[in-house]
């Protein structure tokens, strides 16, 4: 019996390997097992390697793992690319069909399974990944049962005669693993799991929710990996509630439309990915200028350029904060977790109009991609601020003689009162020009200092974000504390577990406010500690330096930058502060 | 009821005198009081030139952006509060040089706002540089032996892409003008208006006389029929896309606002934001 392990299916592209995926996980998710899942994938829509890994556990996991105990291979080539990944007695679960061999030096076991001849006897060829999913659940020792209720919502639209030939693959692919193995190969039953209800999904799901949640009901966006998800989401759920998306004809139509919109008052939001960032920036420079609320969501993945697209990196981090052309305020939050998707995102919007600025959602890949196992959504947790927005029914003072609403008028905390386009004795100008505090052009040099300092001020005195920093942070004297951003949170935690294990003190800081950066916070962390690793999928150390400018220090901070388009490994971090605390730099 | 000099504000236009923008914001203040509108209905979206100010010249809600994006601003803008009447406006080099893109998409599009194009076949603002519209042989700053590309013909462009409202004016009639416009704020869709607006600094052709001289006025053609897609593109060509009036209006079109599933009468800006409980868990349940 074990608490967890790794389960991975492979094989061209568009053979059905994510609904290989898609249904074992969902149904051991509804079981109450922990999961967390990432793909590997192409840009091509059919053929080329592509692979889904999950890992399965009876506690929370939030990394992928070093080892793998369990591949499905529907070809020759998954074989050849994973296996070295399987530990020493690990299983190779193969079609028989392609007549599969074990590359030298891999001792795991292979068991071929005629994977693709069962689903033709069941009916079909295509439920082959079916099969496979029968014949993995035997080595877990669970019960075709569980699948069930999954088969029969995934398939109920294609007919009850569709529902029980998949899972009368299941049914087969179990029974003939089982009857292969009898009791000889057991160590990779799961212990059972608490049967607690949760949630499955992608960062990608909880910031589309976030944003449904946070009361947006307009989006404007281009397509582009990995961030399409969230226009798609919102397309199926917007129109219910009286809203839509627009597919807009390149990513500055997006942003200046979500601009538009939010000065009419919806909450709206848009959502791309590095190049279409690049597009954005002007017109983000917009809505700093006229103090308009946008919330934009970047997931990052692979640059410059086209990069990787399909592959993880974290190399936006300075670009979110200085892209834009002259000094504007802006928020830059980053959550690190599928639930932290959800909840930031509903904080994006309200941030977005309480301190009338763009907020920017950094995410990446891994993070926006990767499937986990979420802790049930609290709705109370939903609160709506809107910051200083006249109300509609509120009535205000009559303007006469063309005088104007003061939009932009100075107050001590730099933020005025926004009046929404349509409401009566509200009229003002809005210009990127500099501008008075009626929205009107001016050059006047003391009005210009005044008006940038009014914008800049209003983040100068913190902002209303629940948890700037995650930290797992017990030790006031630690040997070492390791730093990082959005998705590398569980790898880091796994990393810091074993260290801690050995007996030495780690302490984790997460930083999920970017912008304004949470100075004070990591200055007292770096402080309470004698080396500091900061882990981030990118080649220059970008959130390096970020700590440098703002905390100093410049001597006890090692960046550890990863850039080959993969996530770190547990192991991949361990190593690195191991190396670092015996010789001091890695 | 408010009158055109409610839609008159204090500022003082910092244009040339003579300049044809003049008369465009004249008669988009008239459009506008004589549609019954008050300040408040009304939001005009500019774009950056000399023409793009003149958001800032009408007592209404408004909104000076970015060079070439006043459209997907208004777009957006109409698409939060569809009660507003949403009036885009800018240049050629606004419109069809940096913005073309979001013309051409827009028209397709057909979300209900009306978009003025202050046509003066040069960069005003940026002190005379070749436009595309300006014509072959255009000598600017920027084409010192004359221009080698060849001119965008804006109305043609229209109706091919499946525009709903294609009209043209010239600021020297301001009756007509102030007619197309309010022509085109009641078309239900997406309205583009050209107009000639000359340039008395840089733009030494294109002059009110040759405007006088060249322009066919198609109001005063009995048999013009504007809702004849294929008559309305016989005449441009014929006359080189110097015409003015109504071009081409397709009544049947539905705006975009009307064929969006679910979307509501009233405004989203005017909805309440908090989704209920029992809405919530349903999305959530699905997540299971
Ligand atoms: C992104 C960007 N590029 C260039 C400019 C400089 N610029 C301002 S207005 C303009 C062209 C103006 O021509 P047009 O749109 O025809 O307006 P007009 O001044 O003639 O009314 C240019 C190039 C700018 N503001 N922004
Ligand atoms: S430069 Fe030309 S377009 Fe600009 S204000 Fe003067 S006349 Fe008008
Ligand atoms: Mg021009």
């Amino acid at each position: 019996m074990v608490k967890q392990l790794s389960w991975k299916v492979g094989g061209q592209q568009g053979e059905g390997i994510d609904s290989a995926g898609e249904t074992l996980s969902t149904a051991l998710n509804r079981k109450g097992y922990y999961l967390y899942g990432y793909r590997h994938f192409s840009s091509r829509i059919k053929g080329g390697h592509s692979n889904t890994k999950i890992r399965i556990s009876t506690s929370p996991v939030r990394s992928i793992s070093d080892e793998l105990d369990i591949l499905v291979a529907f070809d020759q080539e998954t074989i050849d690319l994973n296996a070295h990944e399987l530990i020493a007695d690990g299983v190779i679960l193969a079609d028989a069909k392609f007549n599969p061999t074990v590359p030298e030096g891999v001792t795991a076991h292979l068991l071929a399974v005629p994977f693709t001849k069962i689903a033709e006897e069941v009916g079909m060829a295509q439920m082959k990944n079916m099969v496979a999913v029968g014949a993995s659940i035997a080595l877990l020792g669970l019960s075709v049962d569980a699948f069930k209720e999954v088969i029969e919502e995934r398939f109920a639209r294609k007919g009850q005669k569709v529902v029980d030939k998949n899972m009368e693959a299941i049914t087969k692919g179990h029974e003939y693993v089982q009857e292969q193995i009898g009791n000889t190969i057991t160590k990779f039953r799961l212990d059972p799991s608490d049967g607690k209800k949760r949630l499955y999904m992608i960062g990608n799901d909880a910031i589309a929710l976030g944003a449904v949640a946070a009361g947006a009901r307009l989006m404007a966006a281009y397509p582009i990996t990995p961030s399409s998800e969230i226009m798609e989401y919102l397309i199926k759920k917007l129109p219910e509630l009286g809203g839509t998306v627009v597919q807009t004809e390149d990513e500055i139509a997006a942003m200046t439309m979500v601009i538009g919109a939010n000065y009419g008052g919806v909450r709206a939001l848009t959502a791309s990915a590095g190049p279409g960032l690049s597009l954005m920036t002007e017109a983000i420079g917009l809505a700093g200028m006229t103090e308009t609320p946008a919330v934009i969501v970047n997931t990052q993945r692979g640059g410059p350029s086209t990069g990787l697209p399909t592959k993880q990196e974290q190399s936006d981090v300075l670009a979110m904060l200085y892209s834009t052309h002259g000094e504007i305020p802006k928020i830059v939050l980053a959550p690190s977790t599928v639930e932290e998707c959800f909840y930031d995102t509903i904080q994006a919007f309200n941030l977005a109009e309480q301190y009338q600025c763009p907020v920017i959602i950094l995410s990446d890949l891994a993070l926006s991609l990767g499937k986990q196992t979420v802790n049930p959504l609290d709705y109370d947790r939903i609160e709506i601020k809107r910051g200083k927005l006249v109300d509609w029914n509120e009535e205000l003072p009559p303007l006469e003689n063309s005088q104007l609403f003061p939009r932009y008028e100075f107050t001590e905390d730099g933020i005025s009162r926004r009046v929404l386009p349509g409401k009566k004795d509200g009229l003002h100008h809005v210009t990127g020009v500099e501008h008075d505090e009626t929205g009107r052009p001016s050059e006047n040099p003391l009005n210009r200092k005044r008006m940038m300092d009014k914008r800049l001020s209003k983040l100068s005195n913190g902002i209303d974000f629940d948890t700037p920093v995650f930290l797992d942070a017990q030790h006031d004297e630690a040997d070492l504390l390791i730093v990082g951003f959005n998705s590398t949170r569980g790898t880091i935690t796994e990393a810091k577990e074993r260290l801690e294990a050995e007996g030495l003190k780690v302490n984790h800081a997460h930083i999920r406010q970017i912008l304004p950066f949470p100075t004070e916070i990591m200055q007292q962390q770096i402080q309470k500690a004698k080396k500091v690793l900061v882990v981030e999928n990118n080649a220059t150390g970008q959130l390096t330096n970020l700590i440098k400018m703002h905390v100093g220090f410049a001597e006890k901070l090692v960046h550890y930058g990863k850039y080959d388009g993969n996530p770190f490994l547990p192991s991949e971090i361990y190593k690195q502060c191991k190396e670092l605390l015996v010789h001091g730099h890695i | 009821m408010a009158t055109f000099k409610d839609f008159r504000n204090k500022v003082k236009p910092n244009w040339c005198p003579g300049c044809g923008d003049f008369s465009v914001l004249a008669a988009m203040q008239r459009a506008f009081a004589n549609l019954g509108l008050e300040p408040h209905d009304v939001a005009v979206v500019s774009g950056i030139g000399c023409s793009g100010r003149i958001s800032g010249y009408v007592n209404a809600y408004g909104l000076h952006g970015v060079h070439g994006r006043a459209l997907p601003i208004a777009q957006g803008l109409k698409l939060a509060n569809r009660d507003l009447t949403v009036v885009a406006a800018g240049g050629d080099g606004d419109g069809f040089a940096i913005g073309m893109g979001h013309t051409v998409h827009s028209i397709r599009r057909n979300v209900d706002i009306t978009y003025i194009v202050m046509d003066n076949q040069v960069y005003g603002l940026t002190k005379g540089q070749t436009s595309p519209r300006s014509e072959m042989g255009f000598k600017t700053k920027s084409t010192p032996s004359g221009s080698i590309e060849s001119a965008i013909h804006p109305m043609e462009m229209a109706l091919t892409v499946g525009a709903g409202f294609v009209a043209q004016s010239v600021s020297s009639d301001l009756k007509q003008l102030t007619h197309v416009i309010e022509e085109g704020i009641k078309h239900k869709g997406f309205s583009l208006i050209n107009v000639y607006s000359p340039c008395v600094t840089y733009n030494k052709v294109n002059t009110y006389d040759w405007f006088k001289e060249n322009l066919v006025n198609l109001d005063n053609d009995e048999n013009y029929d504007a809702s004849n897609r294929s008559m309305a593109m016989q005449k441009l060509m014929e006359h080189h896309g110097l015409v003015t009036g109504i071009i081409y209006q397709n009544k049947e079109r539905k705006s975009y606002e009307e064929m969006i599933k679910g979307f509501k009468e009233e405004p989203l800006a005017k909805q309440d934001l908090m989704l209920d409980r029992e809405h919530f868990d349903k999305l959530v349940a699905e997540f299971a």
